[in-house]
């Protein structure tokens, strides 16, 4: 079996020269202590790296070093000298031991020093940054998570239902007949006529959802339904599809005023302002009754939107209470059962929030435009963290 | 729907300031769409007399005038033929801005004379598009004063939207209903009073209508006037029509537009020497024709009403009226035609035959029936006034269809709908003044009555209708606004596990480096079909253009078509990803949800382009792979254990790519090198990286009943690593070695990492060698030399069991 490699120290070579610095040794009394301090002293001082430091210490305290010649020479002295004499050595030793010691550190520290003066990086090179700073949401993905964490606090839940509806769930249950006028204003785009004579449509609101929703649960219910709407209309302010979100309510208490306050403390909430000037008009849909437009007050300066402030007026959503032949086509009964719906144009708000003045390129897909009007992903929309980046 | 406050007002009794008026259209559902003052924008421009003109020295078409503006005489040259000495006309002075011409005038010399000022045309103030010679104003205008006033332009002009739902908006005095009602004003007395007529009709009228659609025109009155004289109308009638739009044509014409606009109920004039025979109402007959009055001939078909007489067509009811029988200045005899045609037959052949006029605007959203002789007699007063004449009797074919319906109502619906509380007063004044006429029902009726509805009001069907008329005209504004009651208990996630998905993908892709974009959910049909869809069912029948008509079966092709055109753009290397439905069928169950991705060249993580660094690969079907798995893996997917496919459509490179699978059917992601055909037909010098990942193909995670997590059983045994390198057949997929040697022993054996790949040197001709790092976990006591081996043969022999891989010696 192969065996990783565990590694291990390089022990290094051991005083190689030592040899050639043995000084030949002459009695011990005829040494001069003071004179070998100070020529060992200089020695250490003038060591110009470690490894001619070591050298000396081989020199001087290696096992054939001088003073260690020294020491061995003592026990051939007079007991009356042996002692002094020795004292005198081992004190020498210390001395110069403790001077090695010095040194090296000396020498190593300048080492480290001069190392680390060499790697010295171009600390201004770039980097790359990182992939999520690059990354971008676009900016419909954002507010439909702000919109979600909005109404999900006012306890409203998400529903979803298909691009692709029949007649009944876009139009006739929403109590649009065949006939009627409001069909020629959807500018609704069709899929080839069936065997059976009808045509599938490309869904021209999110309001099929409602049905959809109605027809499958009970209520109460309190559901928001954000998704891709089509209309057959492409100019300067038109897209062929769009977003919209579908608001609906259904209890049996549940009336206008309720709706009001919805939809005020939804624009407080999204807008991020404490008042949103709100304009409540009559108006008329097929599908609510009585029904409503909604424009909020605005002052533009420049290219900015400001919402809340000024006296300029954007409509941006129609709502109003579920009409009775609505609640009877879903099979509800409307003596019992009321509630609210609104639809709101998602992109529309994002206009507005961000100040992006083109719908078109929200669909161009043109990187500059995502790059600069898009969102990171660390930008989640949360009730604590705020639903604005 | 346009009209100006003069005209308003003669209808409507107020105080009220245009501005009062115009906050309460928009609050009442009677959207003020613009208001326009005349007055303002000819502001400056004054009458002005001609005291000369001759000819221009040095030009045969100019003159020169000498104009006086009652202060000063200016010099000015006119190329007007009918600028003549003693005449009055309009002068701008220099300075003034001509809104007609699009410029602000200067003092001039032209040809050589000075000009300061000019005389204006009709054109150049935007009145009309008359250009054949300036305005020339009445003698009586007073030289010095302000134009718009001589004009009759000091009128404001209001234009309101008109909701589908309310055809008696249509005319002024249905506006000043609403208005009165709203607390604005009284609505003034109707002054049309019933004109017997002398004599019978001589002009016979019948309704041809087969039993089961008599309801096409219910009814067809009308009279005829005889020696009438035609010219132009006088400068009242003029200046409104011209107020709101209309083209004055004779006082014959002028009077029904009036009219139409006045109260809402379209007319028709015939010239009746004109007329052969009865005039009859009836469907069209398949290849019929007619010349209408826009000049066009049109052809009918079976469901259309025309008006016909024993020459043929006419023209087409509620629509327009024929070029041939329309009334002239030569007109002596004149027969008014005053019907009612069913709304929906109107709407269906205007909108196939595309005529759009006032008249079907009306009958389409469905006028009031009873106005066929209020219509006759208002017609018939303005003509003998104007034109003279002496009116025939009234003849009359069909019935007016009935109208009176009655609705019961709760006055505490108000409060149920709207959580206005109200008095009952403030209920029923309102509807008093709409025309609703309500009924107590029982001495104390208990806040119940029986309301019958007006005529003019066929939108209104039920309680909550009335409920409606009672909001607006009360004030929506007073609606209180009112909190929600919380759902009671713990606030739950609203989110399901499929849209938490969706929203995670989103996040995982941008933290990774792509950038999101959003594409049409329709490309163009070759596409479709290039990405495997293009189905028959799945085509628009009317597509904004051929490049967005089948639904898409994948994002690919958006986001490659996005890719490109960045490209195009000069903006280099990008990864770009969508998250969004595609679509397999039509049925709710076929649209499904992809997260979808494409890098080009060197768009990875790491950073596109060039680098110092050195790092710059192009993209390879490993970095799609790592997408694919990172979102998976972050929607909770173990992706060790999935099967890697040799599986991908056809848009992929054959040999680079895969797909990844749970289970023999259950594809979850494809990913890989996008196929260099492809790119070659769409024109991407590639290469490009792309995966799609079918979020809805993932397994719901069972929710546990508890947030508990297991208890954490860590080892204070030092896990042992080994490494292992094997030979074989360069064919068999790495995947296949690093399944056996997990597999080997699965208590003991924690990790299993591949740390290389290598093929050629000395290992001879289609062979590879894989090396894998293995770590063991002892979980109970240290591993002996013999345990380690042991595991260590296991895994030898497992590995070479599943794939003849030979240990590297």
């Amino acid at each position: 079996m192969p065996r990783r490699d565990k590694g291990g120290h390089d022990k290094g070579d051991k005083g190689a020269w030592a040899t050639t610095l043995i000084i030949t040794m002459s009695k011990p009394e005829q040494i001069d202590l003071d004179k070998l301090e100070q020529e060992l002293l200089a020695a250490i001082e003038a060591a110009a790296d470690l490894r001619a430091l070591e050298q000396i210490r081989v020199g001087a305290v290696g096992k054939k070093g001088r003073i260690s010649g020294l020491m061995k020479g003592l026990g051939a002295l007079p007991p009356e000298q042996r002692k002094t004499y020795g004292q005198a050595v081992n004190a020498l030793k210390a001395k110069v031991m403790e001077a090695l010691e010095a040194r090296k550190e000396a020498l190593a520290q300048a080492e480290l020093d001069a190392r680390l003066a060499a790697e010295n990086a171009d600390i201004s090179l770039p980097v790359r940054p990182a992939p999520l700073l690059e990354g971008r949401l676009h900016p419909i993905s954002q507010v439909m998570d702000e919109l979600t964490e909005i109404f999900a606090d006012l306890g409203f839940s998400i529903a979803e239902g298909p691009d692709i509806e029949d007649d009944f769930h876009n139009f006739t249950a929403l109590n649009i007949p065949p006939e009627h006028p409001a069909r020629q204003e959807h500018d609704t785009f069709y899929f080839n006529e069936r065997q059976d004579g009808s045509r599938l449509v490309l869904r021209t609101h999110t309001s099929p959802v409602q049905i959809r929703t109605m027809m499958s649960t009970k209520p109460p219910i309190r559901i928001i339904a954000p998704g891709r709407v089509y209309r057959c209309d492409s100019d300067q302010t038109h897209t062929p599809m769009f977003h919209q979100v579908e608001g609906l309510v259904i209890d049996q208490e549940t009336h206008l005023g309720h709706l009001k306050w919805v939809l005020q403390e939804f624009c407080k909430a999204f807008f991020e302002v404490d008042s949103v000037k709100m304009r409540f008009r009559a108006s008329h849909f097929p599908f609510t009754e009585p029904s409503l437009e909604v424009d909020i007050g605005y002052a533009k300066q420049g290219n900015e939107i400001r919402i809340g402030e000024g006296d300029q007026w954007l409509e941006i959503l129609g709502c109003g209470m579920v009409h009775p032949n609505v609640l009877k086509n879903v099979g509800l009964d409307p003596a019992q059962y009321q509630g609210f719906a609104f639809g709101v144009g998602i992109d529309r708000l994002a206009m507005l929030k961000y100040g992006m003045p083109d719908l078109r390129a929200f669909f161009a897909a043109d990187l500059r435009w995502l790059k600069h009007y898009g969102f990171s992903m660390l930008d989640v929309p949360t009730l604590s963290g705020g639903v604005g980046a | 729907m346009k009209f100006t406050l003069s005209w308003l007002k003669e209808h409507l009794e107020t105080d009220a300031s245009l501005s009062e008026i115009v906050d309460t259209l928009t609050q009442i559902g009677l959207e003020v769409e613009a208001v326009t003052d005349p007055a303002a924008v000819l502001k400056g421009f004054k009458v002005a007399f001609v005291e000369r003109a001759e000819k221009h020295p040095n030009a045969d078409k100019l003159k020169v005038a000498l104009v006086s503006d009652g202060q000063t005489t200016h010099q000015v040259v006119c190329g007007a033929p009918n600028c003549r000495t003693g005449m009055k006309g309009v002068f701008a002075p220099p300075g003034a801005y001509i809104p007609g011409s699009d410029f602000t005038l200067k003092k001039a010399k032209i040809r050589g004379v000075e000009s300061s000022g000019m005389l204006c045309s009709e054109r150049e103030l935007e009145i009309s598009d008359e250009h054949t010679g300036i305005i020339e104003l009445p003698d009586d205008a007073e030289v010095g004063s302000e134009a718009a006033k001589a004009l009759g332009l000091d009128d404001p002009v209001i234009e309101i939207a008109i909701t589908p739902n309310r055809p008696d908006c249509t005319g002024v005095r249905g506006i000043a209903r609403d208005l009165a009602a709203a607390g604005l004003g009284r609505l003034k007395p109707d002054p049309i009073k019933p004109i017997e007529g002398e004599g019978a009709c001589p002009q016979k009228i019948a309704l041809e209508f087969p039993e089961n659609k008599q309801d096409a025109c219910p009814v067809f009155a009308g009279r005829i006037i005889e020696g009438v004289k035609n010219g132009p109308s006088p400068a009242w009638l003029q200046q409104r029509l011209k107020a709101i739009g209309l083209r004055p044509i004779n006082a014959l014409a002028d009077i029904t537009n009036y009219i139409c606009f006045d109260r809402a109920r379209p007319l028709h004039v015939y010239d009746a020497d004109k007329l052969n025979g009865v005039i009859r109402a009836r469907l069209g007959k398949a290849g019929e024709t007619f010349l209408a009055l826009d000049g066009k001939r049109y052809e009918v078909d079976g469901e259309m009403t025309v008006i016909a007489d024993d020459s043929g067509v006419l023209g087409l009811a509620g629509i327009i009226g024929g070029e041939e029988t329309g009334v002239t200045e030569q007109t002596r005899r004149v027969f008014i035609e005053s019907a009612y045609f069913d709304p929906i037959r109107t709407a269906m052949a205007g909108r196939k035959l595309q005529i759009t006029s006032d008249a079907r605007f009306r009958f389409e959203r469905g006028i009031d029936p009873q106005s066929v002789n209020l219509g006759l007699d208002y017609a018939t007063k303005l003509i003998t006034e104007i034109c003279g004449g002496k009116p025939s009797l009234v003849e009359i074919a069909g019935q007016v269809p009935k109208t009176d319906r009655t609705i019961r109502f709760k006055t505490a619906e108000v409060g149920r709908l709207t959580g206005l509380s109200l008095q009952p007063d403030d209920i029923t004044a309102p509807l008093k003044k709409l025309g609703f006429k309500l009924k107590g029902r029982g001495k104390d009726d208990g806040g119940e009555f029986d309301v019958s509805v007006p005529s003019w009001r066929p939108d209104i069907s039920g309680p909550a209708d009335l409920v409606e008329e009672v909001m607006r005209l009360v004030g929506v504004d007073k609606v209180p606004a009112t909190p929600m009651t919380r759902p009671s208990g713990v606030a739950r996630p609203v989110l399901t596990e499929a849209q938490k998905r969706v929203r995670r993908a989103r996040r995982i892709l941008a933290g990774r480096g792509l950038i999101e974009a959003v594409t049409w959910s329709f490309i163009s049909r070759s596409q479709a079909k290039r990405f495997g869809g293009g189905a028959e069912a799945l085509e628009l029948a009317n597509p904004i253009s051929s490049e967005m008509s089948s639904m898409r079966p994948s994002l690919l092709p958006g986001l490659l078509a996005a890719v490109q055109r960045n490209f195009d753009r000069g903006l280099g290397d990008h990864a770009l990803f969508e998250v969004g439905q595609a679509y397999r069928g039509t049925k709710p169950g076929d649209q499904f949800v992809a997260a979808s991705g494409v890098r080009l060249g060197t768009a990875r993580p790491e950073g596109a382009g060039r680098f110092w660094s050195g790092d710059n690969r192009v993209v390879n079907l490993f970095d799609a792979k790592t997408d694919a798995e990172a979102v998976l893996m972050g929607l909770g997917i173990k992706t060790g254990t999935l099967q890697v496919a040799r599986e991908a459509p056809g848009w992929f490179h054959p040999g680079r790519s895969g797909a990844l699978k749970l289970g023999p059917k259950n594809v979850l992601a494809y990913f890989g090198e996008l196929h260099p055909g492809l790119l070659a037909e769409i024109g991407l010098s590639g290469p490009v990286a792309a995966f799609e990942i079918f979020l809805d193909n993932l397994p719901v995670p069972r929710r546990k009943a508890g947030r508990t997590r297991p208890a954490l059983q860590i080892s204070d045994l030092q896990p042992v690593r080994r490494d292992f390198a094997f030979v074989l057949d360069a064919a068999v997929p790495a995947g296949e070695l690093l399944r056996a040697a997990w597999g080997a022993d699965k208590k003991l054996i924690e990790q299993v990492t591949l740390f290389d790949v290598f093929e050629g040197g000395n290992l001879g001709e289609g062979q590879k060698s894989l090396a894998i790092e293995v770590t063991l976990q002892p979980r109970e006591k240290t591993l002996t030399d013999e345990e380690i081996d042991a595991v260590a043969a296991k895994l030898v022999a497992a590995v070479e069991k599943a794939t003849g891989a030979q240990l590297r010696g």
